[in-house]
């Protein structure tokens, strides 16, 4: 498989920026070596999706709207009726999800190379994010693990929450310079850190 | 106007596109009855008051839902999954 190039090129400069005299709001990284695959199911077949989905990952996954769960590098979380990221550090995570998912139980699609990865985490991340998605993203709205679809202006993103104060963004690769680039000047204010 | 997504909650109205008045029945495709097709294409009740019309939650799960709104109050009543009521209407089927 083509490995895929960062499609941040000169927007991304590692050190701190913005107000981190007092120290950083949030750490912003870019999550690299992933494979990131969409899992449909058809309508009847979501629990026997989330059943494959377990046994490729690790990750078992309630059957509820943005259920999620993430370990180490893997992910897992629903973000439409039957449908769900699944994203890992291994090159044949589309193969084995294949393999275990025939077209009867539903459908697969490697987005891998339509997306990009990147991690906020530090106190201020749900202060960030909010400035940028109209969502709730306080803890009892946007529990741990779990996953939501919504965007920003036109930059459509899939969010997960990993902690309490860590969240996964994958936007579209060809936003994603803008995007990133939006997400430092929201940041500024409470300064943060590129790594 | 904040739209309650059966999927993902309350979202603000910028995430979904409005896509029409959900009561027209299309005449049989067969049929060359053209006053028919015209209302069908044309007319609209645009009543003051309760009012039944898909959306797209385009910029979130991506489902069609069906929504019952007041066109004065812009008050919802109701929310659902526009394929339900397809399948409802179809005894089951898939949409
Ligand atoms: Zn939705």
């Amino acid at each position: 498989m083509a490995e895929p190039l960062s499609p941040l090129g000169h927007a991304f400069i590692t050190g701190d920026h913005g107000n981190s005299a007092g120290g950083v709001g949030i750490a912003i990284t870019e999550r690299k070596n992933l494979s990131i695959v969409q899992v449909t199911a058809w309508r009847e077949t979501v629990p026997a999706i989330l059943t494959a989905i377990s046994n490729v990952t690790g990750l078992s996954v309630p059957d509820k709207p943005g259920a999620g769960r993430s370990a180490g590098e893997k992910s897992v979380f629903g973000f439409a009726p039957g449908r769900y990221f699944v994203v890992a550090q291994a090159s044949d995570l589309e193969d084995r999800l294949r393999k275990a998912i025939p077209l009867e139980t539903g459908t697969i699609i490697d987005l891998t190379h339509g997306r990009m990865a990147i991690r906020v985490k530090g106190p201020w991340s749900e202060w960030v994010l909010s400035k940028l998605f109209a969502i709730d993203f306080s803890e009892h709205a946007f529990p741990v693990g779990f996953g939501r679809a919504t965007l920003h202006h036109d930059i459509h993103t899939n969010i997960q929450r990993i902690d309490e104060e860590t969240f996964d963004l994958y936007v579209f690769r060809t936003f994603a310079r803008s995007f990133w680039q939006t997400l430092g000047h929201a940041a500024a204010e409470v300064g943060y850190h590129v790594q | 106007m904040i739209i309650k997504c059966p999927y993902c909650g309350p979202r603000d109205v910028i995430e979904f596109t409005y896509q029409g008045d959900a009561t027209r029945q299309r005449p049989d495709p067969a049929s060359s009855d053209q006053a028919a097709w015209s209302a069908y294409v044309y007319d609209r009740a645009n009543p003051m008051g309760s009012h039944r019309e898909f959306w797209l939650h385009s910029g979130g799960c991506r489902q069609h839902l069906i929504i019952t709104r007041d066109m004065a109050t812009h008050v919802i009543s109701s929310v659902g999954f526009a394929r339900d009521a397809v399948a409802s209407v179809k005894g089951g089927e898939h949409p």
